[in-house]
């Protein structure tokens, strides 16, 4: 939670609140890595990229 | 209760702790000289705990840490500056960014996890920005009410240079220069392309440069080439540089070698290979450009600020030819550079950043002129008890001196006579440089000295020149000085009537006859352009190093003597006495001296399986 708070106080001061989907995204596709990895799902994931 | 701020810097390089205690420094310590490890990056556990044991305090007594840079505004620059050069730089983009998603993004739970290691607590965390950590690092424990302060490195977040304003507990930076745009990652380049090493080669090309000839055409034409092609300098000392020519920005690479073996004609340098003049010539010719644009820096930070102090850090501050030049124009009356002046001092400069501007303390510089930095005498110390454990041991014999200033008179006899000693007392420095707890010592008159110390103790370059350790009192009668320079970070002119006339054509003469020719009374701290790296000794900062010098002065009428720093090649300088025993027997060193023990070569039996010890450390 205390990134989520702080990443929102960075876009804020720094008015670059473009880069939200950018990092968020990275975000999801770090986390689907992670999630994916030896599991069945990982390669229906793969085949979508 | 005092207030405690523990200020870290890690992840790059050269990972270090700090500890303020009310204001004041109580332990400062590098990483590295813990894990053995030079530049070690890595979160500096050890030396955490280290400071935190030298102050007796927990990490719940703290009352905020600070971390030397901001995370997210550092990957705000990697993540625009991959936009704006895509579709270049995809490689590296998919190097970098797992990192950051994985882990650097996340710096708050990276530290707690660490720092949970190392014992209970959760003090504020604090973030300053990297420029801001070196210019504190520069301003807060500078001897002056006011200064210019002047920061120029790689790179931080976004910044690579600023220019600043110090008063009283307050700065404030006034301009700043951005990534890519960025003079210490420029001489990175040419420390890459003359085949040393980026982050640690930089003194090299520095040691390197007065080789070169500054009257030959190509010198002139290089340096032409480099204003005309790599960088635009403006007159106000801000500069672009063409980043057609540096990869650095998207590749794993610090410049582009195809174009600049066509701007230059030569191929880049192979690492270990044999220096042609060419690259003393090129080395030379980027020194100069660096030391042009630190001087229109200069007279910009002190025409916007109107001090007549200036304060500097940021690893272009160890460019100490640069800076004995700044201080030869006397645009200002005074100038103090900060001796950890690279990544490392980061650590520092966030405490006092948060210690200063976050708590609003008030700030009391000395008025007697005396920085803050107690000599840079910040880390380890170990006892007596330490030292005879490391004799008992390995077995080593010792002769123990009930009186130290007869252990000084029969060290400086030895030396006098030609011999190497090691030269271990008190706290260790922080910093890059041995100032004299940490250092190998010789005579600078002896003609061999030179050779012997790069070749059969520091195993390293051949070229490489050595610095001197003066007595404070006796700047004038070896050097045009006017100031003390107790952290190395100056070099100015041995005095003329010491020189030896160069032999006729020396400039086109090959490096080693150039080397080996006797270019003063002092041939041993003397550089080939008659120049050196001082040292200034203070009885009041160093009485044991004084001691010393003045000992040596008593046998030979000099007060003065060669020091290196107490490692070899690719090590990073010793910090127990046990490193130093094993480096000891590991060097042709003749002597040395734990505190009051003297250990004799001669009586000592050679270390056992110690035959590769060579690969403990990898070549710098």
């Amino acid at each position: 939670m205390n990134f989520f708070t702080d990443l929102w106080g960075f876009l804020k001061e720094r008015k670059k609140f473009w880069l939200l989907p950018i990092i968020i995204t990275l975000l999801l596709f770090g986390a689907l890595i992670v999630l994916t990895s030896g599991t069945a799902v990982a390669p229906f994931i793969y085949t979508l990229f | 209760m005092p207030d405690t701020l523990l200020g870290i810097s890690a992840y790059y390089h050269d990972s270090a702790a700090v500890l303020l205690t009310d204001g004041h420094i109580t332990a400062a310590a590098q990483e590295e000289r813990f894990t053995r490890k030079k530049h070690d990056s890595a979160f500096p556990t050890q030396a955490v705990r280290y400071v935190l044991e030298e102050a007796g305090v927990s990490l719940n007594d703290l009352t905020a840490i600070a971390f030397y840079d901001k995370p997210f505004l550092k990957f705000e620059r990697l993540l625009e500056t991959y936009h704006a050069f895509a579709p270049k730089g995809l490689r590296s983009f998919l190097s970098a960014i797992p990192v950051w998603i994985k882990e650097k993004l996340f710096m708050r739970r990276m530290l707690w996890n660490e720092l949970a290691e190392i014992g209970p607590g959760r003090p504020t965390l604090l973030f300053p920005e990297h420029h801001l950590s070196h210019a504190a690092s520069a301003f807060y424990p500078s001897p002056f009410d006011q200064a210019a302060i002047l920061t120029v490195d790689g790179v931080g977040e976004w910044a690579t240079t600023t220019i600043g304003r110090g008063d009283g507990n307050a700065i404030e930076i006034l301009l700043q220069l951005d990534f890519p745009h960025s003079l210490g990652l420029l001489y990175s380049a040419f420390t890459a392309f003359c085949g040393f090493r980026v982050n640690s080669g930089e003194y090299k090309l520095m040691g390197l440069a007065p080789y070169g000839n500054p009257n030959a055409t190509r010198t002139l034409n290089w340096k032409q080439a480099i204003y005309e092609n790599l960088v635009d300098v403006r007159e106000d000392g801000s500069f672009l540089l063409n980043m057609d020519y540096f990869d650095f920005a998207t590749g794993l690479t610090m410049y582009n070698a195809k174009l600049w073996e066509r701007l230059f004609g030569i191929p880049p340098r192979k690492m270990e290979s044999e220096l042609a003049s060419e690259y003393m010539d090129l080395a030379l010719a980027i020194q100069q450009v660096t030391e042009e644009i630190m001087w229109r820096l200069a007279q910009t930070a002190h025409k916007i600020t109107s001090c007549r102090n200036l304060v500097l850090a940021g690893g272009v501050a160890l460019n100490c030819v640069s800076n004995g030049k700044l201080l030869c124009k006397k645009l200002f009356s005074n100038i103090w550079i900060q001796p950890a002046a690279g990544d490392a001092g980061g650590a520092l400069g966030a405490a006092y950043a948060a210690w200063h501007i976050r708590e609003n303390r008030a700030r009391h510089p000395d008025k007697r002129c005396q920085d803050a930095m107690q000599g840079a005498y910040l880390g380890s110390q170990f006892s007596e008890l330490d030292t005879q454990r490391t004799a008992r041991k390995y077995a080593a014999p010792y002769r123990h001196y009930a009186d130290f200033s007869q252990l000084c008179k029969d060290v400086a006899a030895r030396i006098a006579d030609g011999k190497v000693a090691g030269w271990f007392q008190g706290r260790m420095e922080y910093g890059p440089r041995a100032l004299g707890n940490r250092s190998i010592i010789g005579d600078p008159r002896n003609p061999e000295m030179q050779k012997l110390l790069n070749l059969k103790i520091k195993y390293r370059e051949g070229f490489r020149p050595f610095a001197p350790s003066v007595l404070e009192e006796d700047i004038r009668t070896y050097f045009d000085l006017d100031c003390i320079t107790p952290y190395m970070l100056l070099v100015a002119p041995v005095n003329a009537d010491r020189r030896n006339p160069l032999p006729e054509g020396d400039a086109e003469l090959d490096l080693y006859t150039r080397l080996y020719h006797l270019r003063s009374d002092i041939p041993a701290i003397t550089h080939v352009d008659y120049s050196a790296r001082i040292q200034s000794v203070s009885k009041a900062t160093n009485p044991r190093y004084w001691e010393l010098i003045n000992a040596f002065k008593t046998v030979t009428g000099y007060g003065v003597i060669v020091n290196t720093s107490f490692n070899v090649r690719g090590e990073p300088i010793v910090r127990t006495p046990e490193d130093a025993f094993r480096c000891f027997m590991r060097t042709e060193i003749d002597y040395l001296v734990i505190g009051d023990f003297l250990f004799d070569k001669k009586e000592q039996k050679a270390l056992k399986d110690d035959i590769n010890w060579r690969d403990e450390y990898e070549l710098d």
